[in-house]
Parts: structure tokens; C-alpha cells; sequence
């Protein structure tokens, strides 16, 4: 009788397998929990690896030494009425010219514009900038860096297979040969890709840079500061602070909070229904970005004013009544003061949003192609987003890595941004 | 006199009021017994508003609505010189006439009627320009003339200005409203245009999506079709795969954040996660485009599927990552706002960690997680750019998720891309579906509240 289990024994068994099972079922919750954690960090590792890896290539690029000669029958200077001089010429021939004197041997047409092909549209360009800055260049021999076209470029990087058959390749064995013999010449280098900062929009990649959208996006979020800080605070501050308890100022308050869930496409809509299409006023400008994110941003701007408004504590307040302030003079002279890091704060968090936004913008069409710099808020602009995604639009291989570095660029300059805010919560910040 | 120029003559003439003001009550006040009521600074400010406000008001609305007024004057006189003209020409010659004037185009390509309406103008801006300029300095000049003579000891100048500062705020908190008010009549107003060319029967309930419209009445392929249905399913199939994505792994991690972890894992991961809400869509995009969509495209087919490279999968997952913050942030304050006691007593009856979370913690935030996930719903059904650059273009009413599907952002943006006549049914239709999107986004947002205000319990 020693296997008999009583009643008590078969209960406490049960107990314990019971116990187990929810300990088991604890565990594999508590590694469910952890599994979204990690998930949720390893997506964002491996989308800014990516994107950071694959923009590497873009910030060099292969450029080939060549003496060139700056021959007086092929450049013309000129002197303008304020006595500047300008010279002008067929730079990109020049520079094509004293690449044919290395190969003596091609002569027909269509090997010479193969070979031609190695070099960048815009070979020229430092050539003309250089001749440019000092005339008497001309006549003479000089030794300048021009850039290699952007498929020679990926080939040389590696990133084009040369080891495919010749027809599935974008460069073919003759110009492969010519590079070859250029590279043991040791006149190919690699160098910073400048262009990408000191150029505007280009259909060539190479050539293709960042400068026109950057300022496009400066313009743009500085007259959205400059609408939504002031309408956004003193929005803030008279629904705080002053407005009687109603059922408009009710109103007010929802439909403040309601606007900040907006989808930001509606507002695109709105400034073509508004801006563009009843004020008339110009396509693709700084200006109308501008003012549709700044409506975009005022809802965040009066929520994070009004946070930072509630956090200063009454006595503050009261102390200031009780000296003999006017309401308007306790709040800009004591209350605004102090909260004024929380607002500004608020103010950059939403301006970065602003400035990462593109789908409203592509309604009111600034994502043009515009190889200018803007230099005022009604000129023709980009901004960095919209310039991303036309690149990311662009079919051609090199214009991915170009891509992904204008993701970067525009990555770094929101963590600055961010960072800013982030600095100036730290060190004006108080506890109360 | 350029716009620049005027406004820094105003803002110069301000502040020389404003200290003329400040100098004038002190020179007033020298002479005078009385004790003065306002501070010397009102005085000042008093006038300066007194200077800017009518001119500024002026300018303002001189700006805005004097482009309308000239490009009517200038749509009459090429009507005169021109003979009459059809809509499409009419709009040619306009913007040729406009850039003609602005020196964008070479003279040699247009004809000699646009020649004279450029000429005339240059002469109807100029004429704007100058009235413009005089109207504004001359009220500027007028407003300090009329508020210096109010200058007083006994004035009460900070009774004037506060109530002029709380007018300025009122008129501020009203721009919301008015902002709210001009989507709605801008869509409503473009919407109705649209359904009086398209039923709206035919949009709500049709199933064929073809907006490409011939742009003569005689060529091929006639009148396009608008019945949104596809682009509705569209949209709820990607956001359905976004949710799958995004409600598991943003609850998860807040329970997890909120319940178990160590204090220095939280301060790493919360701020972590939260970066992925600070990173624009338009990177997303990039990523759903060019990396996970062939990613998915060629693991499909080592398993045998077809997996299109513009699939509702990629966008949809990519979107679930973008909305993952969005609902880990959210419920991690609901959960977090369930007072400790109940915990607690959970605890005390012998309850595990995971069972306190998932029969009293969970049930508690109950409201405010289902809120969280509303919110999530209508961001991504109003999400635009992931879905413009990894979602497709061609409208399939289809539920499998490893093809191509549109949504009716990507056709908004579709629409409305490039430069076309802003009376095109192609245009309007873009407005009718913005109008279909403000509304969904609005109705979820206003449930999203009554759930959270109806069924909260109140713990205090």
C-alpha cells in the first residue's frame, strides 16, 4: 500500500504541475515582452545600417588627373560695362581633347564618344571655375582632377561586376581596357565628393548635389517659424491663461487637437485649394511650404506652449497680482519668461517635424527639378525630403547611394535639430 | 517700391514711433503735476501700434488680393488684343505674358499680343506697386500723427495696448479654427465640383479606378472612371498588415518597458524606440522601396511566390515599424497610469507578474490602449509617403497581399503631381478623396476620445 495517493497528495500534485505551467507561461510572456523590445531596436538598427551603408559610395568619387591645355582658339574672355572679366569657352572639349591624347589610337566617331563617355558631363565645370579665377591660365598647361562618369565610377568601387559577359555590363571591354590603362597610368584617385554639398539638382548623378535643397529647406522652415512661434504662443497663451471657461474656447481646444491628427496630405490640399489656386500666389516657393507647415505646426506648437505654460506654478503667479501686475504683465513679465525653454523646446520638436515632411510639399509642387540655389522665398525651390525622393525615383544605379546620403544628410541635420532641443531643455529646464 | 523695401520702411518708421512715444509722454510729463498712469514703455508701444496696425492690415490684404485683380485686368486685355480665346489658350498666353514680364522667356517666341499684355503688365504692377507704397507709409505717417496726439499724463496707454495684445491673441487661437474651417470648405467646395461631373454613387461604390483622362474630347480612351472601392481596400489591406506589424511589437515592448524593466534598459529603449517617430517618411519610403521590397520580392521567389515588387506587403510592414513608437509611447502612459494597488493586490492574492498584466493591468488600460490603437489606424491611413514610393500605382481590388495595391493618398498625390489645369475632373477627384480621407481620420480620432472619455475608470 505504498503507491496509494490520497486525495491531499493528488491535489498537491496538481497544484504543482499547475504552478509549473504558470511559471512556464510567466517566462514565455515576459520573452515575448523582451522579443518586441529587441525587435522593435534591431528594425532601427538595421534600417540606419542600411541606409548608412549603402550611402557610403556617394561620398567619394573616382576622378582622373589630366594635363589640359587652355587653348587660346577654343576660350574667349570677355570684359563686361563693370570691367569684370568672364571667360568662356568649350571647357568639357578641352578637357575631352587632352583625354584623346592619351589614346592616340581611337579615331572613329562612335569609339570617341565612348570614350568620351568615361568622363562626367560636367568635366568641364572645374576647369571653367578654375580659368575663371585666373585668365592667364590661358595658353597655358594646367593639371586639374575632373570627375569620371558615374558608371565608370561604380565600376571602379566595385560596385558594377566586371566580371560579367560584356552585353549584361553597362561598360563595355574597349572602355575597360582604356580605364585599365588610365589606372595603371595612376591618374585615377579617388576623392571627397564635394559635389554632393556645393552642387544643386542634376539629371547626372555625379554631378547631382544637396545645396539647392538645403536651402530650399532652410528658407521654408524659417518662414514657418517665423508664422506658426508667434500665432502658435500667443494662441497658447490666451487659451491658457486668459479665455473664459465657454463653450467656444471648447471648441477652440478640440478642434486644436483634432488638427494636430490631420493627415498632413490634407494639408497639402488645402494651401493648392488656398495658397496656390485662390491667392494666386507662385508654384513650388519657400513661401506657401512655408505657411502650409506652419499650419501643420501650430497645433503642436500651442499643445507643447500650453504644457509648458500649465508647469509654472501659481504662486508665481499670485506673487506677481500681488505686487500689482496686470494679468498681461504677470504673464509676459514672470509667467512667459519661465516658460519659455518648455516652448521653445516644443517649437524645435515640431519644426524638425516640419522639416522631414514631404507629402504636403509635393502637392504644392516643390519637388521641381531645380538645378538653382533659391535665394528668396518666392523662387522656384526643393526642400531636402522632396529632393530625396526624387532621387529615390531616379532608375539610374548610382542615384541609390546618392539617395541614401541625402538620407543621411537629412538625418544629421533633425539630430541637430533634436539635439538642439534636447541641450536647451537640459540646461533652462526647472522643477518646481 | 518692392515689397522688402516696404515692409523695412514700416518696420523703421515703427520703431522710431515707438521711441518717439516713450521720449514724448517723458517730455509731457516733465511739465506736468499730475501723476502719470501708464509706464513710459506704453506710451511708446501705444504708439507703435498706432503706426503699423492699419498699414500692415493694408498691406496685407493689398498683397493677397491684388494678384487676382491684375490677372483679371490681364485676362480682359488679351481678350481685347487677342480676340476671344478658348480656356486652354487663354492660360497659355497668361503664363506666357507673366513670364515674359518676369524675363524668364526670350521675347523672339511669342507673339505680338502677349508682347503688349506683358508690357501692359509690368505697367498694371508697377501702378499696384506705387499706390501700395503710398497708401501704406501714408497711413503709417497719419497713424503717428493721430496716436502722438492722444499722448497724455493721464492717458491710459497700458489699458490700450493690453487690450489690443489680448485682441492679437484671441485673433491667434481663431487661426486654428479657421484653419479647421478652410480644409473643410476648400474640400467640400472642390468635392461638390466633382460629384457634379461623377455621381456620388459612382465614386463611393465603383470598382474601376481609371482617372487618366484623354486631354482632347476626340482622343482614344475617352472619360476615365472614378470608383474609389479599390482604393479603399487598398488602403485598409496595407494598414491591416501595418497593424499586425505595429499593435503586437509597440504593446509588447510597452508592457515589457513598463512592467519588467530595469530602470537603465527602459532609459536605453524607450528614447530608442521613440527615434523611430522622429525619422521622416520619406526614409521609410527609401527603406520599403529599395531595400525591403526586393528583400521580400526575392525571398518569395526561393519559396515559390509571387511576390510583386510594388507589394501591399512591403509598404504595409514598413508602415508597422513607422507606427510602432506611435502605440508603444501611448499605451506605455495608459499602463502606467494604472495606480500600483491593484497590482498590488493582484500580487497579494498570489497572482504572477504575467497574469497581474494580462487579467487586471491589461483590462484596466483597456480604453486608453484601444484609443492608442484608433490613433495608429487613421495615422496610417493618412500616411502618404511610404506608401507613394513602395505601394503601387495601378488600382487592383485583390486581397492577397504579395501584390500591388494603390491607396487613396498614393492617389491624391497621383492627382495632383505635375501641372495641369486646376478645373480637370483629375484635380477635383483628388479633392473628393481628400475629403473621404479628413472624414475617416476625423471619425476615428472623435471614437478614439469617447472611447477613452466613456469607458475610463476613474482611480482616484
Amino acid at each position: 500500500m505504498t503507491d496509494v495517493t490520497t486525495p491531499e497528495q493528488l491535489a498537491k500534485a496538481k497544484r504543482a504541475a499547475n504552478l509549473a505551467k504558470r511559471y512556464r507561461s510567466e517566462r514565455r510572456f515576459r520573452a515575448f515582452g523582451m522579443a518586441a523590445v529587441l525587435t522593435a531596436m534591431g528594425i532601427l538598427g538595421f534600417l540606419m545600417t542600411s541606409i548608412v551603408y549603402s550611402s557610403i559610395p556617394a561620398f567619394t568619387h573616382h576622378h582622373l588627373t589630366l594635363d589640359v591645355v587652355v587653348d587660346e582658339s577654343r576660350v574667349e574672355l570677355m570684359v563686361d560695362d563693370n570691367n569684370q572679366t568672364s571667360v568662356d569657352g568649350n571647357w568639357l572639349g578641352l578637357v575631352r581633347a587632352s583625354l584623346r591624347a592619351h589614346f592616340p589610337e581611337v579615331t572613329s566617331r562612335r569609339d570617341k564618344r565612348k570614350l568620351y563617355g568615361l568622363l562626367s558631363i560636367g568635366a568641364g565645370d572645374g576647369l571653367a571655375q578654375m580659368v575663371n579665377d585666373t585668365p592667364s591660365l590661358i595658353g597655358q598647361t594646367v593639371q586639374i582632377d575632373v570627375p569620371l562618369s558615374d558608371d565608370v565610377d561604380l565600376l571602379i568601387k566595385g560596385l558594377i561586376d566586371r566580371t560579367l559577359p560584356e552585353q549584361d555590363r553597362l561598360i563595355s571591354d574597349l572602355e575597360l581596357s582604356w580605364l585599365d590603362k588610365l589606372t595603371a597610368d595612376g591618374l585615377v584617385h579617388r576623392a571627397f565628393a564635394w559635389a554632393l554639398f556645393n552642387n544643386g539638382d542634376s539629371r547626372e548623378a555625379e554631378m547631382a548635389g544637396l545645396k539647392g535643397a538645403f536651402v530650399g529647406s532652410l528658407l521654408t522652415i524659417f518662414v514657418t517659424l517665423l508664422v506658426s512661434f508667434p500665432l502658435g504662443v500667443l494662441a497658447a497663451i490666451y487659451l491658457q491663461e486668459m479665455a473664459p471657461k465657454n463653450r467656444l474656447t471648447a471648441l477652440i481646444e478640440v478642434n486644436t487637437n483634432n488638427l494636430a491628427a490631420v493627415p498632413s496630405i490634407v494639408f497639402g490640399l488645402l494651401g493648392l485649394a488656398v495658397f496656390i489656386s485662390f491667392f494666386q500666389m507662385p508654384r513650388s516657393a519657400p513661401l506657401v511650404g512655408g505657411l502650409v507647415l506652419a499650419l501643420m505646426t501650430l497645433p503642436t506648437i500651442i499643445i507643447a506652449t500650453r504644457a509648458s505654460l500649465a508647469s509654472v506654478p501659481p504662486s508665481i503667479r499670485q506673487a506677481a497680482m500681488a505686487l500689482g501686475a496686470s494679468r498681461i504683465q504677470v504673464i509676459m513679465h514672470h509667467v512667459l519668461p519661465l516658460a519659455m525653454p518648455g516652448i521653445l523646446t516644443g517649437t524645435i520638436i515640431g519644426l524638425a517635424q516640419a522639416a522631414g515632411e514631404t507629402a504636403p510639399l509635393l502637392m504644392i509642387g516643390m519637388m521641381a527639378f531645380i538645378v538653382d540655389t533659391p535665394t528668396d522665398v518666392t523662387a522656384k525651390a526643393t526642400v531636402l525630403p522632396a529632393q530625396i525622393y526624387m532621387w529615390a525615383n531616379n532608375p539610374e544605379r548610382a542615384f541609390v547611394a546618392r539617395t541614401s546620403a541625402g538620407i543621411v544628410v537629412l538625418l544629421s541635420f533633425l539630430l541637430t535639430i533634436n539635439a538642439l532641443a534636447i541641450i536647451l531643455r537640459k540646461r533652462f529646464e526647472k522643477r518646481w | 517700391m518692392s515689397l522688402s523695401f516696404l515692409v523695412i520702411c514700416l518696420a523703421g518708421l515703427g520703431l522710431y514711433s515707438f521711441f518717439f512715444g516713450r521720449h514724448r509722454i517723458r517730455a509731457i510729463s516733465r511739465q506736468s503735476e499730475l501723476k502719470q498712469h501708464s509706464q513710459d514703455t506704453y506710451h511708446g508701444s501705444f504708439l507703435l501700434i498706432c503706426t503699423t496696425l492699419l498699414p500692415l492690415f493694408i498691406l496685407i490684404i493689398w498683397s493677397s488680393f491684388s494678384p487676382l485683380i491684375l490677372n483679371a485686368m490681364l485676362r480682359s486685355k488679351l481678350d481685347i488684343l487677342a480676340g476671344p480665346l478658348s480656356v486652354g489658350e487663354m492660360g497659355v498666353q497668361l503664363a506666357q505674358a507673366k513670364a515674359l514680364y518676369a524675363g524668364i522667356i526670350n521675347p523672339a517666341f511669342v507673339g505680338d499680343s502677349v508682347k503688349q499684355a506683358a508690357a501692359y503688365y509690368g505697367e498694371l504692377v508697377s501702378m499696384s506697386n506705387t499706390a501700395r507704397a503710398v497708401l501704406v507709409l501714408s497711413a503709417a505717417v497719419a497713424g503717428i500723427g493721430y496716436g502722438a496726439r492722444l499722448l497724455d499724463v493721464r492717458f491710459r496707454a497700458r489699458h490700450r495696448v493690453e487690450s489690443f495684445a489680448k485682441w492679437l491673441m484671441i485673433l491667434a487661437s481663431a487661426i486654428a479654427v479657421l484653419t479647421t474651417i478652410g480644409i473643410i470648405l476648400s474640400l467640400i467646395f472642390e468635392s461638390l465640383r466633382f460629384f457634379d461631373k461623377v455621381s456620388l454613387s459612382e465614386f463611393l461604390f465603383g470598382l474601376q479606378w481609371s482617372p487618366q483622362i484623354a486631354i482632347r474630347e476626340d482622343q482614344a480612351g475617352g472619360s476615365g472612371s472614378f470608383g474609389a472601392v479599390p482604393l479603399f481596400a487598398g488602403t485598409l489591406m496595407i494598414t491591416l498588415v501595418a497593424m499586425l506589424v505595429a499593435v503586437p511589437v509597440g504593446l509588447m515592448s510597452a508592457i515589457y518597458l513598463s512592467e519588467y524593466a530595469s530602470p537603465r534598459l527602459r532609459n536605453i529603449a524607450k528614447p530608442t524606440i521613440e527615434v523611430l517617430a522622429g525619422i521622416p517618411t520619406v526614409v521609410y519610403g527609401f527603406f520599403a522601396a529599395l531595400v525591403l521590397a526586393p528583400l521580400l520580392r526575392n525571398g518569395g521567389n526561393d519559396i515559390g511566390l509571387t511576390v510583386s515588387s510594388e507589394s501591399a506587403l512591403a509598404a504595409g510592414l514598413v508602415m508597422g515599424i513607422m507606427i510602432i513608437p506611435f502605440i508603444s509611447s501611448l499605451s506605455d502612459d495608459v499602463i502606467n497610469a494604472v495606480p500600483q494597488n491593484l497590482r498590488d493586490g493582484a500580487a497579494g492574492l498570489g497572482a504572477t507578474q504575467s497574469e497581474t498584466i494580462r487579467q487586471v493591468v491589461l483590462p484596466a488600460a483597456l480604453p486608453g490602449i484601444v484609443s492608442a490603437i484608433l490613433l495608429a489606424i487613421s495615422r496610417a491611413i493618412g500616411e502618404t509617403m511610404i506608401v507613394v514610393m513602395a505601394a503601387g500605382v495601378a488600382a487592383n481590388l485583390t486581397a492577397n497581399p504579395f501584390e500591388s495595391v494603390t491607396t487613396v493618398t498614393v492617389q491624391i498625390v497621383m492627382l495632383l503631381v505635375g501641372d495641369q489645369e486646376f478645373d480637370s475632373v483629375k484635380t477635383l477627384a483628388a479633392f473628393a478623396l481628400g475629403l473621404v480621407l479628413f472624414f475617416i481620420t476625423l471619425g476615428l480620432n472623435v471614437l478614439a476620445l469617447y472611447v477613452v472619455n466613456k469607458y475610463r475608470e476613474q482611480y482616484d
